[in-house]
């Protein structure tokens, strides 16, 4: 069972592979376009990778001054103010692909983690502050807080009219 | 949480991120270079219809955001609108087709088909406010 587990290949990797597999057949029947590609491919590369520094950075310093055990405790504080602000900050911080999150979220649900805490914390992954660095370099400081700004304060709206869908659902 | 321990997960998770990330710079220029650069014509220039088709694109990709803001930065340079690659760099994360069968076997289908039709409106509003705010005091 663990072999097999072991031996499964992550989606990503399949993704590049079958990337890559179009690419050679490329290389094989239209050499000077395979050309232009790596090329175009490589100046890609040149704006993406020093980035990726940055961004790393920002990851380690996020998980060491991130306590996450903190802000579970914190996710159920109701519905006021208080409750959006910590599933808000949750959210943020809280990094992760959604097949590991999920499981946790789920956990904290059984807990008492509710509907509009739960929409709050999702929406709010869109505020990633390892990335911040990315998206100024992209579109600029002013674009990227008043983006960040506006996600966070819908996130709210987000909570709202779910919690009350599902409400007049049931 | 230690440094060597941050060092280790942050590393962990970027790596995990990078066969993604790469395959869909080399698919984009492959794109590029196959349709000769005009792939960012699925954007008429319709201020109307460009948020939706970006909300569509981005919904239908997936990856760590930073790959989002990269192609939305491609499609800048070859001129789609700034309404239309915000939309998209939002539904890129917000909304998850792919992602859709595994959030409702935690949370229930209800939850999880309301929540990404919900993020979808959202992605193309958020979109709309951010892009009229600056433009108002920028």
């Amino acid at each position: 069972m663990k072999d097999k587990k072991n031996k499964k290949i992550p989606g990503g990797i399949k993704f590049l592979i079958v990337v890559i597999g179009a690419y050679i057949l490329m290389l094989i029947f239209d050499y000077s376009s395979a050309m232009a590609v790596f090329q175009n491919f490589m100046e890609m590369n040149k704006k993406v990778v020093p980035l990726l520094f940055f961004v790393f950075v920002a990851m380690v310093l996020v998980n060491i001054f991130l306590t996450e055990e903190n802000l579970k405790k914190h996710l159920g504080e109701g519905r006021g103010l208080k409750g959006f602000l910590y599933a808000s900050i949750a959210g943020i911080l809280v990094s992760g692909p959604p097949y590991v999150l999920f499981p946790m979220l789920d956990q904290l649900k059984k807990k008492g983690l509710s509907d509009f805490h739960l929409a709050i914390f999702l929406y709010n992954r869109n505020v990633k502050i390892p990335f911040f660095p990315a998206l100024i370099f992209f579109f600029g400081l002013a674009y990227s807080i008043i983006l960040s700004f506006y996600i966070i304060a819908f996130s709210f709206l987000n909570g709202l009219i779910l919690t009350n869908l599902l409400k007049e659902k049931k | 949480m230690t440094l060597k321990v941050s060092v280790k997960k942050s590393l962990r998770t970027l790596t995990k991120s990078m066969p993604i990330m790469f395959g869909i710079l080399l698919l984009i220029s492959m794109i590029s270079v196959l349709t000769n650069g005009t792939y960012s014509n699925i954007f008429s220039g319709n201020s109307f219809l460009d948020p939706l088709v970006g909300a569509i694109a981005g919904s239908l990709s997936f990856g760590i955001p930073i790959t989002s803001y990269i192609v939305g930065g491609e499609l800048r340079e070859q001129g789609v609108g700034l309404l239309a690659v915000t939309a998209f760099i939002l539904s890129w994360t917000t909304v998850g087709f792919a992602m859709l069968p595994l959030e409702a076997k935690f949370f229930g289908y209800k939850f999880a088909i309301y929540r990404n039709v919900i993020n979808f409106i959202f992605s193309i509003i958020v979109a709309i406010f951010t892009v009229v705010t600056l433009n108002i005091f920028f």
